[in-house]
């Protein structure tokens, strides 16, 4: 495997090999003197069309930790907005020498256009397309889950996960509902119809508009951002009515089994999908999530750029 | 000064010597027996030169994609002998002086009859109607309105333009696209635009309108076009139409007819076009509505653009995608290989029909004598392989690059003068 676009690009075997080596590289970050020397003279560029300080700054310390070399591209304004087009930045980032360019665009398909276009030579990972995939997102939710609900190993064989919200716009929920069910997970997307894609019926998840139902029999609930703005597109009536339908509180968080736990990609909205006490509960599992995002990275670029085994 | 096309075929039929003198077939004589200059056409197929009522030629305005007189090549090169030329240039053609213009610059290339389109309303703005009857009285004797690529979605100004055109003979061509069902909207929607997280442009936005539109050109009893209709749903809603009598005619692009939605999946913009590609199941119902009359023409929506503006991600690209010297390729294997349609009925389809639609005169005819000689010489048994660079269209975003169509343009003679020879400008 030369990229990753998409989760649908890995076998289980290659999101299992990804977790586990994780796990290991996450060692490194119990240690005093926090560095490996495995990418050491290799470039990762980190090429942002789109703010997402959280995701910039975990890729940038996972590759720091690999003793990669670290540019920041922060490209504002694509070819979308009329300023340098996607195609030169590319060729000025291959002039440069990148290794792996991790690329977040607003446009879904720009890694793709990146990686099978002949402008650049190096590993492009998917930071986020689009409403398309997040595929490091749903590595490290994985792997969050797998620590919390199977012992840390293996794979994710029956385990009930609901991901809640606007599934609609979510990249975190595509890559999510592909790699959970590479995993052997049961994925229930929970979302008002209006949010909820069209074709949904054909994605290998099951469905449903009532959260209710859907709680007292997860393992893992997984809440989506909502932005307040998609009430203007008739969404949803209002934010209140959202938080009261879909979003998760105490009394939603006590009719989930002892077990469960809450996960959330970040930046909350506290009060819309999730109330404080929910987020500052000891079931939410935010801050792992935050370092679990760089354990995975750190291992997506040792693999793509230190060798996965090329499967023929 | 006599031209012959020896041993040609009309619509497949018996071998003749078509004799075309002053622009016009004098006669139709046996094989081998006319004299004059000749030009081989031994057992290739003679056809009415086609008429494409719905071309993009991009001047005045971007003349880095198109120029009247690279477009004209390209048409002729394609057995065109008459082309629409559509309004969204830049200044848009919403006066006489803009469409005198296009019409002059078609005069002066010479190669087919550029007949533009005018505008439905100013600026395709969809406010107010622009000053079609001027268009109508100009040189460039407008007849067909359209705001291509924008929708006449205001219902009164939809049914105030239906009812004006009738003055001077004239057609709207509506681009059927509700656009508040489409904004931002980047491909077909449907379980695909929802995995590759595309905003999706659902078949609904293209139904309902032309659904409307029918409704009101029955009720104030004028005649509609139906631009390039692309979803089985469409078809439905046109053939419950003219079942009831209503004066609707549609027309279909040539990709509509062979590729489907699933090239998306690529994120590579030559496939991204207005509107969008659909279903398998759509391109099967579009096959059959030609087949049955249902969509009376075939037009190439031929738009070109600009390497830069696809060489890009699919959010920032331009719609659209070349059509005018594959069309005749693509129709072969869509509809007469499989034996949807007959010669006869194809020379209805990209010729007959369209000249009608667009009240041209001088094209269309029957090849009999008598009738101008706009006639495409065509050889059903060559194949090749598209090479977008070989095209003489400026633009090289041409779907079909690398595949292999059937049927080669072999002469081209528009008003009785060879435009193209043995597959080259003459």
């Amino acid at each position: 495997m030369k990229h990753l676009l998409s989760a649908s690009d890995l076998t289980r075997d290659d999101a299992l090999l990804i977790l586990d080596t994780a796990a290991e590289l996450a060692t490194v970050t119990d240690r005093s003197v926090k560095k490996l020397p495995t990418l050491r003279g290799r470039t990762v560029v980190n090429l942002f069309f789109e703010d997402s300080t959280r995701t910039r700054i975990s890729f940038e310390v996972a590759a720091k930790r690999l003793s990669a070399d670290v540019i920041n591209f922060a490209a504002k304004g694509s070819s979308v907005s009329k300023g340098e087009s996607l195609k030169d930045t590319a060729l000025t980032l291959e002039a440069m020498g990148a290794d792996a360019v991790v690329i977040r665009h607003s446009a879904s398909g720009a890694p793709h256009r990146l990686a099978h276009s002949d402008w650049i030579q190096g590993a492009v990972i998917n930071a986020g397309d689009g409403t398309h995939e997040h595929p490091t997102q749903a590595l490290l939710d994985a792997f969050t889950l797998r620590q919390h609900l199977r012992g840390g190993a293996g794979d994710l064989a029956g385990l009930r996960v609901a991901i809640v919200g606007d599934v609609l716009h979510s990249r975190v929920a595509r890559s999510n509902v592909t790699l959970l069910r590479t995993l052997g997970a049961e994925v229930t997307l929970v979302a008002p119809p209006t949010l909820m894609p069209y074709g949904v019926d054909g994605w290998p998840c099951s469905t449903s508009f009532d959260i209710d139902d859907v709680l007292p029999s997860v393992d893992a609930v997984m809440m989506l951002r909502v932005q307040a703005e998609r009430m203007q597109a008739a969404y949803f009536p209002s934010a209140h009515e959202y938080s009261r339908r879909y979003g998760i509180d105490a009394a939603r968080m006590a009719v989930l089994p002892e077990h469960a736990i809450v996960l959330h990609p970040g930046p909350m909205n506290r009060g819309m999908e999730i109330s404080a006490d929910v987020a500052d509960s000891p079931r939410a599992v935010m801050v792992e999530q935050v370092a679990n995002g760089v354990s995975v990275r750190m291992s997506v670029l040792y693999l793509l750029l230190g060798g996965m085994p090329d499967e023929a | 000064m006599t031209l012959v096309l020896r041993g040609a075929r009309p619509y497949g039929e018996e071998a003749v010597d078509i004799v075309i003198a002053d622009g016009v077939i004098v006669e139709l004589a046996g094989a081998g027996t006319a004299h004059g200059e000749l030009v081989d056409a031994d057992g290739l197929i003679a056809l009415p030169g086609f008429v494409d009522l719905h071309t993009h030629l991009r001047e005045p305005g971007r003349e880095e994609a198109e120029t009247v007189l690279t477009g004209s090549q390209a048409a002729a090169l394609g057995g065109f002998t008459c082309v629409h030329a559509m309004a969204n240039t830049s200044p848009v053609a919403d006066t006489a002086g803009v469409v005198e213009q296009v019409w002059r610059l078609g005069q002066e290339a010479g190669l087919v009859e550029v007949r533009p389109v005018g505008a439905v309303t100013v600026g395709l703005a969809g406010e107010r109607l622009a000053e079609l009857g001027a268009m109508a009285d100009s040189a460039a004797q407008v007849r067909v309105f359209s705001d291509d690529g924008k929708c006449v979605h205001d219902a009164v100004l939809m049914r105030r333009a239906l009812e004006y055109v009738k003055a001077f003979d004239g057609v709207v061509a509506q681009h059927a696209q509700e656009p508040r069902l489409t904004e931002h909207a980047q491909m077909n929607e449907s379980e695909l635009s929802g995995r590759l997280g595309l905003a999706g442009w659902p078949a609904v936005a293209e139904e309902a309108i032309i659904a409307r539109d029918v409704l009101l050109a029955q009720h104030v009893g004028s005649r509609l076009h139906v631009c390039h209709v692309s979803t089985a749903g469409s078809v439905e809603i046109v053939r419950w139409a003219k079942a009831r009598g209503i004066d609707v005619t549609a027309e279909v692009t040539p990709h509509h007819l062979v590729l489907t939605e699933d090239l998306v999946a690529s994120y590579d913009p030559v496939y991204k076009v207005n509107p969008p590609l659909r279903t398998a199941a759509d391109v099967e119902a579009l096959r059959a509505a030609v087949a049955d009359g249902t969509i009376d023409a075939i037009a190439t929506d031929h738009a070109p653009h600009p390497h830069e503006d696809k060489d890009c991600e699919w959010a920032a690209a331009a719609m659209g995608m070349l059509g005018l010297e594959t069309a005749f390729g693509v129709a072969l294997q869509t509809l007469v290989e499989p034996g949807l349609v007959t010669w006869r009925e194809l020379a209805q389809r990209m010729s007959v029909a369209p000249a009608r639609i667009g009240r041209v005169r001088t094209q269309g005819h029957d090849l009999v004598p008598g009738a101008i000689a706009n006639i495409a010489i065509v050889d059903p048994t060559a194949t090749y392989t598209v090479d977008p660079m070989r095209l003489a269209s400026k633009s090289r975003n041409s779907p079909y690059a690398g595949r292999t169509l059937p049927g080669r343009i072999v002469h081209t003679i528009y008003a009785g003068t060879p435009t193209v020879l043995d597959g080259a400008l003459a």
